[in-house]
């Protein structure tokens, strides 16, 4: 069977993919380039006027010592959250994995905090864990610690790294399980005919085979922190105390719709397109190697 | 090394499905014993609970004299080869091999000696540094035979090795184990569904049927004088003839009206019960012979296997195969006369499907 259709003429194959390409340049293209053209332009608070200043945004955005922290404390928060999302999926994929009674009541529950809506997740961690209403947050100051996420920024990027992986933990478990499953298990058996304990068959057959499944999952994990938590950045701290837990992408936010400096928040978010543009091109550049071990 | 004894072993699979019913066997140290059987005979079941991988529902399996039902598959002192090999992908053919004994710490120098000279055994020794995903199949193979024999267990277990390479790998291959575990003195256990390679490789041959054992004995023992009709159509290629038939008197069957004398039949028959008569395609000869009974054949087809013909047709209303030299029956004969020797003439009982041989 001829599976390949052929059509000749161009009209049809363009009519076909316009839909696609619509979408791509309405939502994509074009507000990207609206963002690269408003980086160059400084504009009144009130959006009355607007005139052409070259680098000078991305400049000034350079010696703001706030950009750094920024910077500073995405790499922490991005850091923690793939390091403990990483692993505690892969701790419990690799328990999924082992055919247990009530597996499949397992793995569901495991995947339902994907479904939740990041504001939704960032508000119910502030309920837990609030200074003075959270159910959490009283066993732990009755323990003698003076928990204040709203005060102390230390424990206020504790709250956000644990809603952050929480809720992230369900995705990367999903591939890891199935990264798990794809591998043969004569491999293991064999493994274990050769004398490798359970712990040493892990290490050194196991992990190296999911390798490309970890990395895959860390360039994930590293965009869904810079984009993505956003809502429960928003819900939980709003970026405080003091701009402690304010991360790129929360800056973008408090810079332009905020303090109303939109040349300044178009070049953020220009940079951070850079940054997500280089960490796909390394992303692709892997998968097209097909190097696997 | 040692013996390998597995006594009364089962395996129950939950929902209560029986794959192993009480099989009991002696594996004699140094034999070569082959396990064959159709897919779902509980063969690979059975290799497998002896490596440790699957639980024992019930029975005894003794390795040597140390029972290890028990005892972890690493701990047993066996090596396995697998059906897909399952080489570590991300270690090269060194460190596939090394992995073992690394394991087990043993000194470096001593396990760069075993690998090298498993390797040279093997003829791998060009592909130490590569990876399992740059070699051809049959390299895979022998690296797969290597990482086994580099940590000279007590037993060697293969479940179907060869049935990944091509034909004539297979052949090869075949040989190059049979030789090399005559060379190591290693008890081997081999699992497989090709009768000839069971035939080939087996001092011990078990043929294997819904997770029971059906015969045990030498190739020849089990080619010459199969217990069952199973046996009896398993082992052989083509597979024996069997035809329906009527007990006459002592010595004595008939199929279609035709008179056979038997060699080997039961004493005490009664005659005119039914009665199922096997003969080999290559135990029967065209025309007849003195002193020999002879069969009415009609042929449908002929099929050229080079040094020899298959004669397809019909005896009695039942199919039948002849084999024979090129050229000793005329390829467009459409009528046979086919002359039966006595010994070469197998009976079963229609309703055990037991042989009714001599006791």
């Amino acid at each position: 069977m001829e599976k390949r259709a052929h059509i000749s003429g161009w009209t049809l194959p363009l009519l076909l993919i316009l839909p696609q390409m619509a979408i791509t340049v309405i939502f994509f293209y074009w507000p990207a380039s609206q963002a690269i053209w408003q980086s160059f332009l400084r504009e009144d608070a009130f959006g009355l006027a607007s005139e052409f200043v070259g680098f000078e945004n991305y400049a000034a955005l350079f010696e703001q010592p706030e950009y750094y922290r920024a910077m500073v404390t995405t790499a922490i928060f991005s850091s923690l959250v793939a390091f403990f999302s990483l692993s505690c999926a892969l701790l419990l994929a690799t328990q999924a994995d082992k055919s247990i009674r009530g597996g499949h009541a397992f793995k569901t529950l495991l995947i339902w905090p994907y479904a939740v809506a990041p504001a939704i997740a960032g508000v119910l961690w502030i309920f837990m864990f609030h200074p003075t209403l959270g159910t959490l947050a009283r066993p732990i100051r009755a323990a003698g610690i003076d928990w204040n996420p709203m005060l102390n920024g230390t424990h206020a990027m504790i709250l956000l790294v644990l809603s952050a992986t929480w809720k992230h933990i369900s995705y990367n478990f999903l591939f890891f399980l199935a990264g798990l499953q794809a591998i043969p298990r004569s491999v293991i058996e064999a493994g274990a005919i050769d004398g490798a304990g359970p712990m040493r068959r892990f290490w050194t057959i196991v992990f190296p085979l999911l390798s490309p499944t970890t990395f895959f999952l860390l360039v994930v994990t590293v965009v869904y922190v810079f984009f993505e938590t956003f809502g429960i950045i928003d819900a939980v701290t709003g970026g405080g105390p003091a701009g402690q837990t304010t991360t790129l992408v929360y800056k973008v936010y408090a810079d332009g719709r905020l303090g109303g400096d939109l040349g300044g928040s178009a070049a953020q978010s220009v940079i951070l397109m850079v940054i997500v543009i280089a960490l796909t091109a390394i992303q692709f550049r892997y998968v097209e190697r097909k190097v696997q071990y | 090394m040692a013996g390998v004894t597995l006594d009364t072993v089962r395996k129950i699979y939950a929902g209560n499905v029986e794959a192993v019913k009480g099989v009991s066997l002696g594996i004699e140290d140094g034999s070569f014993c082959v396990l064959v059987g159709p897919s779902g005979c509980g063969k690979s079941t059975l290799l497998r609970m002896i490596a440790g991988l699957e639980t024992i529902s019930g029975g005894e399996i003794r390795i040597g004299d140390r029972v290890v039902n028990q005892v972890e598959p690493a701990d047993r002192d066996i090596a396995m080869v697998f059906q897909n090999y399952a080489l570590y992908p991300h270690m090269s053919v060194y460190d596939n091999m090394a992995y073992g004994l690394r394991n087990r710490k043993t000194p470096k120098d001593e396990i760069d000696k075993r690998v090298k000279e498993a390797a040279r055994i093997l003829a791998i020794e060009p592909f130490l540094d590569r990876k399992p995903r740059a070699l051809s199949g049959g390299q895979r193979q022998r690296v797969a035979m290597g990482r086994a024999i580099v940590r000279k267990p007590q037993v060697f277990l293969f479940d179907e090795p060869l049935s990944n390479l091509d034909a004539k790998l297979r052949v090869q291959m075949r040989v190059e184990i049979k030789r090399l575990q005559k060379a190591l003195g290693v008890t081997s256990i081999y699992v497989t569904h090709d009768q000839v390679e069971a035939m080939t490789l087996s001092d011990k041959l078990v043929v294997m049927s819904g997770g029971q054992i059906e015969q045990v004995g030498s190739p020849s023992e089990v080619y010459r004088r199969p217990e069952t009709r199973f046996v009896a159509t398993f082992i052989g290629s083509p597979p024996m003839n069997i035809l329906p038939g009527k007990v006459e008197g002592p010595g004595r069957v008939s199929v279609g009206g035709q008179m056979i004398a038997v060699t080997d039949m039961r004493e005490g028959l009664a005659p005119g019960s039914a009665i199922e008569v096997g003969l080999r395609p290559e135990d029967v000869q065209a025309g007849s012979a003195p002193g020999a009974s002879s069969l009415d054949m009609d042929v449908d087809f002929v099929e050229e296997l080079g040094a020899t013909q298959l004669f397809h047709g019909k005896v009695a209303g039942t199919d039948f195969v002849v084999q024979a030299s090129t050229g000793q029956i005329a390829a467009d004969t459409r009528k046979l006369t086919l002359s039966i020797d006595p010994g070469n003439v197998h009976l079963f009982d229609p309703q055990t499907t037991k042989r009714l041989g001599r006791v």
